[in-house]
């Protein structure tokens, strides 16, 4: 192994301090809106990790809309069976030209935002509405069942529909790349600027949300139904229909992290269910219904979750016998905390214990 | 037997004769025709039914009982297969030493996780079992290799010392020389019914670990369990101290799946590790939900469900669609069949999501309740008598 | 020896307890062998992931399937059978009885697959089962064919295991392993990136991973390469950004991803991602580099592909004769060229049935008998053999490269070098594929 001093090592610490805090802001996202459906509808939702899938596959549905095309025959080439070739132009290249046509379906990730808030709204609605609903009385085991049988049935549509194996949906060529960090604190890391928008967007997600539930009586009156529904119902408020919406937002918030991440690495249909477990890992350690705690955890988790993964960490874990640190160390730490911190790291009293 | 009342010794004799007939009820189409895809006679099939059995009887112990939500069971299981494996290769392929060793294992490892874990409760319980359960995996398919075997799966090498085994010994998991893997095959006219030894010491052990649940249901401890899960705080304040009784469940529950775990390796020597991995671990709870938590038979029936659909639904593509609606007319056809694969073959897991939330959905109690009600109907059809019907009693 | 039956066989009981025994209505002659055929048709058992990540690469492999079942039946335009250069196969099915098959989901796990095999040798009467897309699931189902007494062709599986300490007598496998992948790769590598170099491995933390990375070190190293370091990552890393960042300072000029599937994906996408191929080290450009390349996977890393070098097993993009008449006969049925799981699985159920036709029965022994040593050519890989010490083919192996211009979304590989089969050639007892046992051919009941 080459060991390049301290200065390599800070390199490496800030370069895996970034990787943490972006691996973070997926964890954090997630378990954001779950903790928000859990929160105001005490609601175990196993079908939280299929609404990041979704959001994700929001994008790969634009991409193929926008590359949408029109087949013509070019009789000078042939395809693999020997055939006059049939080249596909966009529709969007047509109409736009070949400048503006290729730029749109170059920002489809950007553009597959706008799309995604109102389909992931709607399927938020659709799914309290019709689904959950139902659910708020019954034991939490059901709603387990059902929101994961739930899960399967919206994982093998898109399978259906998409096939099995990841969908390339690549970020804006302008922000292919790297951007030296580093630099700025007189170091040497350079990071991928779409993994820098990742965490900046998440960032300002989280904020968003919690200036909502914050500064606007909307969320005012969400906090209040949050500690005691039966009082503000008892108020003439009607906290049914505020906690749709907020079942809403929760859907809109996955929905966004999957949009995003999807440059990060390419979607499949089970990406929910990769990042189901862990999410519901990190809720946990945050303490069950805190908004604060979910975010915490979820970053704290990103960022030991790299640092276990470093050469020099497993290393020393395997010098006291622990080796392969980084396969375990989320469920480790999730146990230390359990174990030492009875409610997770900011849990409330009474919530879920029985 | 004075202990056990008459209900639920109608119970488990109902059990019984339908475990020894299940090579009859599970073959009801003839071979060569063409419903013999829903056959699940066979012995593969069969053994699974029971082991899942077992392991979900064992499950509902804990959360039947108890409404502690063991995310990680399927650890216990795994550690079950390994250790049963472990015997095969050391001392030879006579399955006693490896079941006893399965459940003794999955019995230490239960009580260790469950004497941490249990020092919480609810979901931070669940989690706490969750982690305990993702690091064996992770670890039994990586670094700990060389005990488990990894990827592939720990089986028996022709060079595994196997100190114990005779050279008249058969070459395959066996019970004093007798074959796991011997079937008689009884033809009658075009039914064809497999009669498997393995399947048949499965039964035993199930109807065993069936009658031990019982007994626990019913006993003082069974109803300290249960006081446990309607309200432990209050259990806690006139000065019982509940954690005994938990980690005792936990460990009971654990030693069925080390059981089920022994038998799994015996009935096919091979243990992998995804045995382990969170998805066994929910497949179980969700065995348990489904049948109708709580209750006696609903696990088992639970477990028996899914199996099946994992087993047959996803054999059936689109040739064999093809030859059932063969004498349709071809458009009609086509359509029907292009509709149908959606749920069958690669769509198998379609239609268990759908299932799920169908059963939840209508029969609150699942499986369990649906049998209730059928009864019921039944009951009312013939004209009121109101005496309960013993299989379908749930425990609460 | 097992004692696997199924309808219209019954054992002898004396094996089985007295209380158990069942009455015995009728009694047939006992057969040779597990599943002999006995009406006008011939069960086999198509074992693909269908379920799970691999599940694409199962539906490829089952379309490859279907084809070789019509082709072995006498029906579409008979595809590689008229290019295979044995002439055995009459187009008349196998051994006269027409080939009927059976699917099942191994779900890439190896208690599934088994499971599902079962099904088939238990409830459908497989005489053989063939399929797969990993090495653990491949393993795992040649031990139990071996123990029923069943032939198992294997599908997709990499790993030197399969037929090194995991060979069987009654398993065969096609498809090129990871030893091969170092000695196909390793000359292009140096060629191209000199012999100078620093690699460092990301490798998948179970079994074939490690094989894999054990073979492409060994490989490169002989050419003069220093390899850095070798880092184990966890089979369920989705996001590799905490990987792939060291690899910047640590003095490496290579990188060498041994992933496969949607690890391989992963990886390759962060390593681009964090920029490694624009940077300059040591004077020397880095470069990246997957040992085992799948067409069908490199897709879902889009533009990272290009100008990366792998290995693959075969590509639809080669002109012999069989790789175009096979190529053609897929196509056209399906309507986009066949992936390299396709053409491994469709020549393994060719060689099936051109084994029974030439030993005369479906009786493993007899099978494994024709097959063993067995050279053949005209199936897409140049002259091939079957080498009896340990099931292996030996053949030609391709090095390809991601390409730079691709014409369609199929065309996402070129073949750089077709490695002659004496390069990848080893001894049967090579220290990467000792320790295992053929063992003896088992028929079964």
């Amino acid at each position: 192994m080459i060991y390049k001093g301290f200065d390599g090592t800070m390199d490496a610490i800030l370069l895996q301090i970034l990787n943490g805090l972006d691996k973070g802001s997926a964890y954090a996202l997630i378990a954001l809106g779950l903790t928000l459906i859990f929160g105001t509808l005490g609601v175990v939702n196993f079908a939280h990790g299929a609404l990041f899938m979704v959001g994700a596959f929001c994008a790969v549905t634009l991409q193929k809309v926008l590359t949408l095309s029109k087949i013509s025959i070019d009789p000078t080439k042939t395809d693999f069976l020997g055939n006059p070739l049939k080249v596909k132009t966009p529709y969007v290249v047509e109409w736009f030209g070949e400048g503006t046509g290729n730029a749109i379906i170059d920002w489809n990730v950007p553009l597959a935002i706008l799309v995604a808030i109102p389909i992931m709204l709607l399927v938020g609605y659709i799914m309290e509405r019709g689904l959950i609903k139902h659910f708020y009385k019954r034991p939490h085991a059901d709603q387990i069942l059902v929101t994961f049988g739930l899960a399967i049935v919206i994982q093998e549509l898109v399978k259906a529909n998409y096939g099995a194996n990841p969908i390339p949906t690549p970020a804006p060529d302008q922000f292919v790349g790297s951007y030296n960090v580093g630099a700025l604190i007189g170091l040497d890391a350079s990071y991928p600027y779409w993994r820098l928008i990742y965490f900046f967007f998440s960032i300002s997600i989280i904020g968003a949300v919690f200036a909502f539930l914050r500064f606007t009586t909307f969320g005012m009156v969400v906090r209040a139904g949050m500690v005691d529904r039966e009082t503000v119902g008892l108020l003439g408020i009607n906290i049914d229909r505020r906690f749709t919406i907020m079942f809403g937002i929760a859907a809109a918030v996955a929905g966004l992290a999957g949009v995003m991440y999807t440059p990060i690495n390419s979607p499949n249909y089970h990406m929910g269910m990769d990042f189901l477990v862990l999410s519901f890992v990190v809720v946990v350690v945050g303490g069950m219904g805190s908004l604060p705690g979910a975010v915490l955890a979820g970053f704290l988790l990103g960022i030991l979750e790299s640092f276990a993964s470093m050469n020099e960490v497993k290393g020393f874990f395997e010098a006291i016998y622990l080796p392969s640190i980084d396969q375990i160390i989320i469920y480790l730490v999730a146990i230390i905390v359990l174990l030492t911190r009875p409610r997770g790291l900011m849990g409330k009293a009474g919530v879920m214990e029985d | 037997m004075k202990s056990i009342s008459n209900a639920d010794m109608r119970t488990l004799m109902f059990v019984a004769i339908i475990t020894i007939l299940a090579p009859f009820i599970m073959n009801p189409f003839p071979t060569e025709s063409a419903l013999a895809q829903f056959n699940a006679g066979y012995p593969d099939l069969m053994q699974r039914f029971i082991i899942f059995g077992i392991l979900a009887i064992g499950f509902n112990i804990l959360f039947g009982l108890t409404g502690y939500l063991s995310f990680g069971h399927a650890a216990f299981l795994g550690v079950g297969s390994y250790a049963a494996v472990w015997m095969f290769k050391l001392l030879g392929y006579g399955i006693l030493p490896g079941l006893v060793l399965s459940v003794i294992v999955a019995g230490i490892f239960s009580l260790l996780i469950g004497f941490i874990s249990l020092r919480r409760s609810g979901i931070y319980f669940s989690i706490l079992t969750l982690a305990f359960a993702q690091m064996s995996f992770a670890l039994a398919y990586s670094v700990l290799t060389p005990l488990t075997n990894g990827e592939t799966g720990l089986q028996v090498y022709a060079d595994d010392p196997q100190f114990l085994q005779s050279a008249t010994a058969p070459n395959v998991p066996h019970l004093f020389g007798m074959k796991m893997n011997d079937t008689f095959s009884l033809n009658m006219g075009p039914w064809d019914f497999q009669f498997n030894f393995g399947y048949y010491i499965c039964a035993i052990f199930m109807l065993i670990a069936f009658y031990l649940s019982i007994r626990i249901f019913r006993s003082p401890f069974g109803m300290m369990l249960r006081a446990v899960k309607t309200n432990q705080t209050r259990l806690n304040y006139t000065g019982i101290n509940t954690r005994p009784y938990t980690l005792a469940a936990f460990v009971i529950s654990g030693m069925y799946a080390g059981l089920a775990g022994g038998l799994m390796a015996s009935m096919d020597p091979l243990a992998g590790a995804e045995r382990m991995q969170w998805t066994a671990s929910g497949e179980i709870v969700l065995m348990t939900i489904l049948g109708g938590t709580g209750t006696l038979l609903g696990p088992v029936m639970g477990a028996g469900f899914i199996k099946y659909f994992e087993n047959i639904f996803s054999k059936i593509n689109e040739t064999v669609l093809h030859g059932w609606f063969a004498w349709m007319p071809d458009g009609l056809e086509n359509a029907i069949v292009w509709v149908l694969h959606l749920f069958t073959g690669k769509g198998w897991h379609l239609t268990l999501g759908i299932l799920f939330m169908a059963i939840v959905i209508f029969l609150p109690g699942g499986l369990m309740e649906g049998s209730n009600r059928i009864a019921n109907w039944w009951k009312r059809r013939k004209g009121g008598d109101n005496a309960s019907d013993a299989t379908a009693t749930p425990a609460e | 020896m097992s004692n696997f039956t199924r309808r219209g066989l019954i054992k002898s009981g004396a094996t089985v307890g007295a209380g158990l025994a069942m009455p015995t209505l009728i009694t047939s002659p006992v057969a040779a062998y597990t599943n002999a055929p006995t009406g006008g048709s011939v069960t086999l058992g198509f074992n693909v992931p269908q379920s799970g990540p691999y599940a694409d690469e199962g539906a490829d492999e089952l379309r490859a399937y279907k084809l070789a079942v019509e082709h072995l039946n006498g029906g579409g335009d008979g595809g590689m059978m008229n290019t295979f250069s044995s002439k055995a196969l009459k187009g008349n099915g196998i051994l006269g009885k027409k080939v009927e098959y059976v699917t099942g989901d191994t779900q890439t796990k190896s208690d599934a697959a088994r499971a599902s095999a079962k099904s088939m040798i238990e409830k459908d009467g497989a005489v053989m089962i063939t399929g797969g897309s990993s090495s653990g699931v491949a393993i795992a189902v040649q031990g139990l064919c071996q123990e029923a007494g069943v032939i198992f062709m294997a599908g997709l599986t990499h790993s030197n295991d399969t037929t090194g300490k995991d060979k069987k007598a009654n398993g065969f496998r096609h498809f090129f392993n990871g030893y091969m992948s170092g000695a196909a790769l390793a000359p292009v590598l140096e060629a191209r990136y000199g012999n100078d170099r620093n690699a460092y491995h990301l490798t998948a933390d179970y079994t074939w991973g490690w094989t894999q990375q054990e073979s492409i070190q060994a490989a490169t190293e002989a050419k003069g390469w220093n390899t850095v370091n070798n880092v184990l990552t966890p089979l369920a890393t989705t996001d590799f950004s905490s990987y792939v960042a060291p690899v910047l300072n640590s003095g490496a000029d290579v990188l060498v991803l041994n992933h496969y599937g949607g690890n391989m994906i992963n990886s390759l996408t962060s390593a681009v991602q964090f920029g490694l191929r624009d940077k300059v080290i040591n004077n020397k450009n880095f470069e990246i580099v997957v040992p085992l390349y799948s067409r069908l996977m490199a897709r879902g890393a889009g533009e990272n592909v290009k100008g990366i070098f792998g290995s693959t097993n075969w590509h639809w993009s080669l002109t012999d004769e069989g790789s175009k008449a096979f190529v053609k006969s897929f196509g056209e049925k399906y309507g986009f060229p066949p992936s390299q799981a396709a053409h491994t699985t469709y020549v393994q159920t060719i060689l099936y049935a051109d084994a029974c036709e030439r030993s005369g029965t479906f009786n493993p022994c007899g099978v494994a008998e024709a097959l063993e040593g067995f050279k053949f050519d005209g199936m897409g890989n140049g002259a091939t053999e079957y080498r009896a010490e340990d099931h292996q083919c030996f053949k030609d192996v391709l090095v390809v490269k991601g390409k730079e211009n691709p014409t369609s979304e199929f065309d996402v590989l070129e073949v750089v070098e077709i490695t002659p089969r004496a390069q990848v050639e080893y001894a049967p007892d090579h220290a990467m594929f000792a320790g295992g046992d053929l063992g003896k051919c088992n028929p079964g009941a």
